[in-house]
């Protein structure tokens, strides 16, 4: 790859839009006055760059002269950076990470364990390069790819990408190389090549992060997919409720179209290729293939029957091959790499690597780009830096709605797409779910079956019906009415709805069911039988209290409770009158005593 | 913006329409460009689409309906979103909805009668460090407690 020679030294400042939402345009504004004011806007430029993953700690901003991470920088910081740090040569330690486990101070992202144990080849240039710059990416070896395909026959291409054993990273897994080549033999004209970048799960933004890191890297996956399948026009579907992505990937656009990688005779070949983006419209349904075609034909997004596959009949009933963002992300790499060499990463049957969203009760949270086959074990607690507030590891919940939990037993599990299908979970699009002790496991399965249901585009009756019937039994569990024929019924219509759904919503949409009943039967019987939730989380199963023994009749809960369920005076210890109290919990946040019990 | 008088064509739609008639599939962006017009999409705007379009009115109404973005009733000066991302949820989303619509004495969905507030969910902003998370307009309020809502709300009464 062709180095970037830097006149001056750059200061990276994470854009993503964690990082966005909790100031980061304004630190871009406020370095480069502070540079200015001090004479060392020669010496240094400030980059607003794409995510760097470690969403935890943002935001987040990089000296890449000597690799200094500094976390949660504000405005107030930004002084004592420019004189300490580059003018002084000095740390500005206050500002650098703190390793969770020894509580060592650690300056060089490298040092990290949350960027060490990672494997960044999707992800490596986001965080480098100005995502608005197309001569950045050119300059770091982007659209070189491309090029080499021109001096290729489209059906080797094909064959490179199937020698990659790349499978589809939208959440089935379909071999990639596979669908090029039923699109590029089926008949009709013209074809069509479709970018799905719908992400809708909840907790998962792999696709948003790629985009407005490096959206060129999307568009050339694109171009090459064209050239392969012999179509000449493009489109990205993406959500509107990622303005970021959206903007970042129409700049990306008209910046290739104006250097020649876009458009006519693309650099000087016979290869024509056009690329349009269709701003979804809020629907999660949509990002089933078929419905997405025919939302971008401007109808209701819902699913069709198949067959005929869309690699036939898809988009205006022409041929077409939709691949989601992740997946074009690669196709770039497996051109420059060859395809035997991308197939060494990772495990026989998943090659490459994953990029996975980690949230929920982890301390790193983030995202991480693993080799596949790597255990659940190392990315939550090497990668994840472990479980937040030394609290008990409890399930990982993996592949968003239609995914699955995983319990802390298996936790040597490897992330590849059979092993976590053979579990009862699925990659989906690689958001993970953390879980603790605190995390009841029946209102999680509700929590999914709500916007299931609520997502279910009600074409098909199993899906309309049977989600709202299954979202019925488990209110009724979780609020102490449920009964053991309940999980009969549960299971039945389990089976019934992924056997007979028209689409992956539906046919998935038991499944956080199916897994949490299959490893935590335990909490679903606590709830039916004993009528409580050992979480602590099912509101009409809990109650507070106050120890009378710790309560310094401080009067702060009294003060701070909203519905008056606290009776008490000052010297007097407190008590909580159940019948008013709505069981909202500031009482147990705001006691400095520890007094308010949960039970 | 939040309310529309007129029984007469909207112009600006009018040219919204005029600009895509042609186009294969453009319902969708026909409706999300007369929305960012007029801020939600009454029933005369519905009308002038359908017979600006060609189409049935059930038809505009069909797509209008699915899709979340869009909105049939007006919408209030403040958009409260709550992030209901797995992340949130179990970091504490639920309570910090039902606080909201305590506090505001409307529930998910609805305006408030003063057209001061909207409250409405959404499935993930994909900020999840900063769970559990709300967003007023275009400001962003991560790592929330139940308690530090009323003082947020109260900024933009």
């Amino acid at each position: 790859m062709i180095k970037l020679a830097h006149e001056k030294q750059r200061i990276l400042i994470c854009g993503g839009t964690g990082c966005i939402s909790t100031g980061a345009s304004n630190l871009l504004e406020s370095f480069k006055s502070t540079l200015k004011a001090k004479n060392m806007d020669c010496e240094y430029d400030v980059i607003l760059t794409g995510c760097h993953g470690f969403c935890e700690q943002g935001p987040i901003v990089i000296i890449e002269k000597d690799n200094t991470l500094y976390c949660q920088v504000t405005i107030d910081d930004i002084d004592e950076l420019v004189s300490q740090h580059l003018a002084a040569n000095q740390l500005v330690e206050r500002l650098l990470y703190i390793n969770p486990i020894d509580n060592r101070r650690i300056s060089s992202h490298k040092d990290i364990n949350f960027y060490k144990k990672q494997h960044r080849i999707l992800l490596d240039l986001c965080g480098k390069i100005d995502p608005e710059n197309i001569s950045e990416y050119i300059n770091h070896g982007g659209y070189a790819a491309l090029q080499a395909c021109f001096e290729q026959k489209p059906t080797d291409i094909i064959e490179e990408i199937k020698v990659s054993k790349l499978r589809g990273r939208g959440g089935g897994g379909f071999p990639a190389g596979l669908k090029w080549e039923y699109t590029r033999n089926a008949d009709g004209d013209p074809k069509y090549i479709i970018c799905n970048a719908d992400e809708g799960d909840p907790g998962a933004f792999m696709d948003r992060s790629i985009i407005e890191g490096n959206p060129h890297s999307v568009l050339e996956g694109m171009l090459i997919a064209g050239y392969a399948i012999g179509s000449n026009i493009g489109y990205i579907y993406v959500r509107a409720e990622y303005p970021l992505a959206v903007k970042r990937l129409r700049i990306a656009i008209d910046q290739a179209e104006a250097t020649g990688y876009l458009g006519e005779n693309i650099l000087g070949s016979n290869f024509s290729f056009q690329i349009k983006i269709k701003e979804g419209a809020g629907a999660f349904v949509c990002g089933e293939s078929s419905a997405l075609m025919h939302s971008i034909e401007g109808h209701r997004g819902m699913p069709r029957s198949r067959p005929p596959n869309s690699t036939k009949k898809g988009l205006w009933s022409k041929p077409t091959c939709l691949n989601n963002v992740e997946t074009f992300a690669n196709i770039p790499l497996i051109i420059l790499m060859g395809g035997n060499e991308f197939a060494k990463i990772g495990t026989e049957n998943s090659t490459g690597t994953k990029v996975l969203a980690l949230t929920g009760k982890i301390n790193n949270t983030g995202l991480a780009e693993v080799p596949m086959g790597i255990s659940l074990r190392d990315v939550i607690f090497d990668i994840g830096g472990g479980i937040k507030d030394g609290k008990k590891l409890k399930a990982v919940q993996i592949g968003g709605p239609s995914g699955g939990c995983i319990p802390e037993e298996m936790l040597d599990l490897p992330i590849d797409f059979d092993s976590l299908y053979k579990a009862g979970a699925m990659m989906g699009s690689g958001g993970l779910v953390v879980l603790d002790e605190s995390t009841c496991m029946v209102d999680l399965a509700k929590f999914f079956l709500e916007f299931t249901h609520n997502e279910s585009c009600g074409k098909c009756t199993p899906c309309r019906e049977g989600t709202y019937r299954m979202l019925q039994i488990l209110e009724k569990i979780t609020d102490g009415l449920g009964t053991q024929d309940d999980i009969i019924h549960l299971e039945r219509l389990s089976n019934n709805i992924m056997n007979s759904s028209l689409c992956g919503l539906g046919k998935s949409a038991p499944n956080p069911i199916v897994s949490t009943l299959r490893y935590f039967r335990y909490e679903y019987d606590a709830h039916i039988e004993d009528k409580t939730c050992p979480s602590g989380v099912c509101k009409k199963l809990i109650s507070y209290r106050i120890d009378s023994m710790n309560c310094k009749a401080c009067t702060i809960c009294l003060k701070h409770c909203p519905s008056q369920a606290i009776i008490g005076e000052r010297g007097k210890p407190h008590l909580i009158v159940s019948e008013n109290c709505t069981r909202c919990g500031i009482c147990l946040e705001k006691c400095p005593f520890q007094a308010v019990k949960m039970g | 913006m939040c309310e529309l008088k007129c029984n007469t064509e909207h112009p600006e739609v009018a040219n919204i329409i005029e600009a895509h008639r042609n186009n294969p599939g453009a319902l969708i962006i026909v409706l999300q460009k007369a929305q960012s017009v007029v801020g939600y999409l009454p029933k005369e705007i519905i009308k002038q689409i359908a017979t600006g379009m060609n189409l049935s009115e059930s038809k505009v109404y069909g797509v209008a309906t699915f899709y979340s973005q869009f909105h049939l009733t007006p919408r209030g000066e403040n958009i409260i979103r709550v992030c209901m991302g797995t992340a949130c949820h179990v970091r504490g989303a639920v309570t910090i909805l039902e606080k909201l619509q305590e506090q505001l004495h409307i529930k998910s969905g609805e305006t408030s009668k003063d057209l001061k507030f909207t409250l409405e969910t959404v499935a993930c902003i994909g900020a999840c460090g900063l769970a559990p998370v709300i967003t007023i307009n275009d400001d962003t309020y991560g790592k929330l407690k139940p308690s530090q809502l009323k003082d947020i709300i109260n900024k933009y009464r």
